[in-house]
């Protein structure tokens, strides 16, 4: 008896007043995205219609890729290393010019007129895609995999000099604090008392670059820096469709083994 | 000879609260001082301002060190970094560089006395390594130099901080709370430490200290600081619970440290008490 009671009391709860602000919010969240996607419609030239339409013509398009011809693979393969080869020193170059740059953009490190002028060159840096400075290098030094190093060098130096700065800004204050009451100067503070603690962000950060370096590096060659995507790229203009397809793939295979081998480096680092 | 000189010294922070006021003394070589007091009362804002690592306010307050002016009317002074060598911090959180190796961390000491290319290099001689293990081996870790310091018990932690100051050369210890954060047997040993540097080394120490036992164990002179000021400056013996309770009124019993029977032996009192202590 008694316990029919006290279950029916508390069946009889009310349940929480709904919140009108919250759902109110909400749908203006919706019809604001809804909206957007609305007005971008006619912009991006959206022909849905023209997949279906057209679909004749792509399954002989897609037949021209099949079977693709490794022929010349070893060609293919010499231009893969040659795209590994540019992300490497590309990178390289951007970790080792990213360290002072990245300390310099750093709130808790340096006065305000250091770090914003600092971010502001690394923002403008990042601003520009890598191809853009790719076809800007091909014309100051000439075609060949060297622009492409310089591109990336430019782009990932502002991509990772912010990464850097985030760890920095993230560090516990008191082994610094610990360092300067020995007398060490600035910089001893930030070899002792901040690196040690960003190092395994940073080469963390480094080899999830490194790996989208070897993504871009493979397009690079579109506009003359060099690589597959040069190959690539003669192939696609000359109606080469089953070469296309052996160079795609060695692209997918390659770029997939360098992420599986970076993202097992990098769990080893943090 | 005059190790420290403090005078007319206040800090006011941003929220008007004064957390200095007018605070002037002296310590002279040799000696060891407890410096007692609630939390908030000032005792970490005033071993920061001898450091160096805070400033006062701007109304004339002036801090000198071996002579050496460190701080005066707001502004540290140029040769701060200079003094700051011959004075070794020891702080609560110890302040260790975690992911180094003790021994990295202690030789850190040498930085403000060997060439700054040689230091920033990590290029430390064969004597400077000795130095640094023979610290180690008088807090009694040398077995530990080559771990990482994040893997050492917190009181290790602390006398590696320790191994710091006198691989430092430093003649003024300033440990701020050093065992706050640690159980009572490490407490033991972080103050014995401390307390052979003061008479074997001659090294003057100023240690704040929640808990007045010790500085009635360790230290001859007390200073007693309540909300920014120097209440009590004198020989610890005095400082009998009657006199505290004066003092601090219903804060005293937090100077006394809890009887063995009143510890709970929960992990939730633990925690407690952490937070309290980081408070």
């Amino acid at each position: 008896m008694n316990s029919s009671i006290s279950t029916s009391a508390a069946t009889a709860a009310d349940l929480p007043p709904r919140d009108l602000k919250r759902s109110g919010i909400s749908f203006l969240l919706w019809a604001f995205i809804l909206g957007l996607l609305a007005w971008s419609w006619e912009g991006a030239d959206m022909r849905p219609m023209a997949l279906i339409e057209n679909s004749g013509n792509m399954v002989d398009f897609a037949d021209g890729f099949f079977p693709p011809d490794f022929l010349m693979w070893k060609y293919y393969v010499s231009e893969m290393w040659i795209t590994i080869q540019i992300a490497i020193w590309g990178t390289a170059l951007a970790i080792v010019c990213s360290i002072p740059f990245g300390i310099l953009c750093s709130e808790n490190i340096v006065p305000f007129w250091v770090y914003q002028p600092v971010r502001r060159l690394m923002d403008s840096f990042r601003a520009i895609n890598e191809m853009v400075f790719a076809m800007l290098f091909v014309v100051a030094v000439g075609l060949g995999p060297f622009a492409g190093v310089l591109a990336l060098w430019i782009h990932t130096t502002g991509v990772l000099a912010k990464l850097f700065s985030e760890a920095v800004e993230a560090i516990d204050p008191e082994p610094v604090e610990g360092i300067r009451a020995t007398g060490a100067n600035g910089l001893q503070e930030v070899i002792f008392g901040v690196i040690p603690q960003v190092l395994p962000l940073w080469i963390s950060y480094s080899l999830y670059r490194f790996e989208s370096n070897v993504r871009s590096a493979t397009v690079l060659g579109i506009v003359g820096a060099g690589g597959i995507g040069m190959v690539l790229w003669e192939y696609i203009r000359a109606f080469y469709y089953a070469e296309t397809a052996a160079v795609m793939i060695i692209i997918i295979i390659s770029v997939s083994l360098l992420d599986m081998i970076s993202q097992r480096l990098r769990k080893l680092v943090t | 000879m005059l190790v420290v000189d403090i005078s007319r010294l206040s800090k006011s922070f941003t929220r008007g609260k004064r957390a200095l006021d007018n605070v002037s003394l002296q310590v002279r070589e040799g000696e060891m001082v407890a410096l007692i007091g609630a939390s908030g009362s000032g005792k970490s804002t005033l071993i920061r301002h001898i450091a160096g690592l805070l400033r006062g306010d701007r109304d004339g307050g002036k801090i000198e060190v071996f002579g050496e002016v460190i701080q005066q009317n707001g502004r540290i002074s140029r040769g701060a970094r200079k003094v700051r060598a011959d004075i070794g911090v020891v702080f609560q959180q110890f302040n260790l560089v975690s992911r180094l190796s003790v021994l990295t961390n202690v030789l850190t000491g040498m930085l403000g006395r060997v060439p700054a290319w040689r230091g920033s290099l990590c290029l430390f001689t064969k004597a400077e390594r000795m130095r640094a293990m023979t610290a180690l081996k008088r807090v009694g870790i040398d077995g530990h130099a080559t771990k990482k310091a994040r893997n050492l018990s917190g009181g290790q932690q602390q006398r590696a901080a320790i191994a710091r100051t006198i691989t430092q050369g430093a003649r003024l210890i300033l440990a701020d709370e050093p065992i706050a954060s640690l159980d009572p047997a490490s407490s033991r040993k972080v103050m014995n430490t401390l307390d052979r540097v003061n008479r074997e080394d001659n090294v003057t120490v100023i240690v704040s200290l929640h808990q007045v036992d010790y500085a009635r164990d360790y230290c001859t002179r007390t200073i007693a600081m309540r909300d920014g000021e120097v209440v009590f400056d004198g020989p610890s013996t005095e400082l009998t619970p009657e006199f505290l309770r004066e003092l601090y009124g219903e804060y005293s019993s937090e100077l006394f440290a809890p009887t063995p029977e009143a510890i709970p032996a929960s992990g939730e009192a633990a925690k407690k008490d952490l937070a309290y202590v980081t408070s």
